[in-house]
């Protein structure tokens, strides 16, 4: 649980709207999240989970609203968004790793290319990270060579290795064969638990009542209710929140 | 038969009469039409005096030296091997600019484009050569180079851009050449770097990596090895488009060709000849790209 303090929220979304061309994908969205704080972000498809998130790191614009990240507002075309996207991991739920490279080296060249770290520092810093997510043994293996699974841990890694403040993760196991799921969610649990502040779209609701903090409940590109987890599964406010649900089949 | 049996044996395509049958009736047709040439058109064939032209035995260094149409094919091969160097620069270049932010870049890059593709090479060639030689060239000097500086007037030179009294020619026809050829490669490089999955700009640009850096260490790496396939066919398709450019008098194998032909009049035995060579040449490269193709798929992780 995260624990009230005076610190300002990690990030700080306030009236945000986005539209794609004349289709409103996100309308006044307002989302605090603070440092250490795991949210969790459900709904059906379309709702704009995912549009939401991607505003944060601006791998899309908004139009109107503001996103502050750790105090610095986040704009379309802002000069130093590398700067904002190095505190910003982000986790996708096709992995992008980079085919044409090893895995130590999907996980050396950012911090690298940001002149964050030497070249032995990088590696050193990539290793922990993939014995981290227990994939060390993958290091000098290429991509295509991996499974969903493994691929996955080791996108989880490329982002930890920029030590960011907080980690987006865009449904992660929504790509995977069921038996790989449970090993990418063992790993986010265990950032979860290590102190790591993450807004997470999922629909692994079993992860969400684990892990959470607050379930942030989005329809139609709205917040249409926050809870904490128990009272968000056991006694929705909202009808939306009751039929999403009730459609929901066991997890 | 079990788990582990082999699969029962299929067929192996073979010859059946029908083949047969089309063969010979395609082997008649080609004897009939060469006979009824040879019957009508009252031609005397002397192969040997167009052999000629491919190699001559000189008195004075008592061997055998290349004669024009080995030389001329020799031109066809630089010219080849030159303009895609500096088509393919072009064609980067222009590629980028197709598929880059900047509106400005991207309008230019797209009327290079359609104004090339959209016009006969015989057509551009023309305009551009009589604006490249009588334009450019004096604008930058070319026929003041000093044909007997010591860098130019060397084997090495003579290796790689032929002879030099000739070289504001094959400088000319060159360019011209490139920046043709350059709008094909400016579309090969474009699908190849719009090919790349978005998924590799979002996940390079959300690690922080300036654009800058994510086109050269994660698109045009990737872009690369989809870009080479067509370019190896661009390189032969420009061996055949060389052939143009004999119409600019520069002293390629088909212009050399013309020559023997009106020469010796012996029209039949110089365009087979030269449509041999062509082929030869073209065909050679086009296995050996398919080698390199195949020895780069196998040892792809």
């Amino acid at each position: 649980m995260s624990e009230s303090n005076n610190a300002p929220p990690l990030v700080e979304i306030s009236g945000l709207c986005k539209w794609f061309g004349e289709f409103s994908a996100l309308y006044d969205i307002n989302l605090q999240v603070n440092s250490g704080e795991r949210v969790v972000v459900c709904g059906p498809s379309g709702s704009g989970k995912s549009t939401m998130i991607r505003c944060i790191n601006q791998l899309e614009e908004h139009q109107a609203g503001t996103i502050r990240v750790d105090g610095r507002e986040v704009k379309p075309g802002m000069k130093q968004i590398e700067e904002v996207r190095r505190d910003v991991g982000m986790v996708f739920q096709s992995f992008n790793l980079f085919p044409h490279l090893t895995v130590v080296e999907n996980l050396t060249i950012g911090p690298v290319r940001n002149k964050l770290v030497s070249k032995t520092e990088a590696v050193e810093r990539a290793m922990h990270y993939l014995e981290r997510v227990h994939i060390a043994e993958q290091a000098n293996k290429y991509p295509p060579q991996l499974s969903g699974g493994q691929q996955q841990r080791v996108a989880i890694a490329r982002s930890l290795c920029l030590q960011p403040k907080i980690m987006l993760f865009d449904e992660p196991t929504s790509a995977l064969d069921p038996e790989m799921i449970a090993g990418v969610l063992d790993v986010m649990i265990e950032l979860a638990e290590g102190g790591m502040t993450m807004i997470c779209v999922t629909h692994e609701m079993g992860f969400a009542r684990r892990v959470a903090d607050r379930i942030v409940f989005m329809d139609f590109g709205e917040i249409v209710e926050v809870a904490e987890p128990e009272t968000f599964f056991n006694s929705p406010q909202t009808d939306r929140a009751k039929l999403f649900l009730s459609q929901l089949l066991g997890h | 038969m079990d788990r582990n049996s082999p699969p029962p044996q299929q067929g192996k395509p073979r010859f059946t009469i029908v083949d047969f049958l089309l063969f010979a009736a395609l082997a008649a047709l080609i004897i009939y039409a060469v006979y009824r040439v040879n019957d009508v058109l009252v031609y005397h064939w002397n192969w040997s005096r167009v052999l000629g032209f491919l190699v001559k035995y000189d008195q004075e260094s008592e061997s055998w030296v290349s004669n024009l149409l080995l030389q001329g094919l020799a031109t066809t091969l630089r010219l080849a091997i030159w303009a895609t160097v500096f088509a393919t620069l072009v064609g980067v270049v222009m590629g980028y600019w197709r598929t880059c932010q900047n509106l400005a870049l991207r309008i230019v890059s797209r009327c290079y484009v359609e104004l090339i593709r959209n016009i006969p090479p015989i057509v551009f060639i023309f305009i551009f050569y009589f604006f490249v030689s009588s334009q450019l060239f004096p604008a930058i000097g070319i026929h003041n180079i000093d044909k007997d500086n010591p860098w130019v007037a060397n084997e090495v030179f003579a290796f790689l851009f032929g002879n030099p009294a000739l070289l504001d020619n094959f400088l000319a026809g060159m360019i011209c050449l490139s920046l043709f050829e350059g709008a094909y490669i400016t579309e090969i490089v474009r699908a190849g770097i719009q090919s790349t999955p978005k998924g590799q700009w979002e996940a390079a640009r959300s690690i922080g990596l300036s654009p800058f850096n994510v086109l050269r260490d994660i698109i045009l790496p990737q872009a690369v090895r989809k870009i080479l396939p067509p370019l190896a066919g661009q390189f032969i398709t420009l061996i055949k488009d060389s052939a143009i450019i004999s119409l600019i008098s520069i002293q390629e194998l088909t212009f050399v060709a013309n020559e023997v032909a009106a020469t010796t009049t012996r029209v039949f035995e110089t365009w087979i000849l030269v449509g041999a060579m062509y082929f030869v040449l073209c065909y050679s490269f086009a296995l050996l790209f398919a080698h390199l193709e195949r020895r780069a798929k196998r040892s792809q992780r």
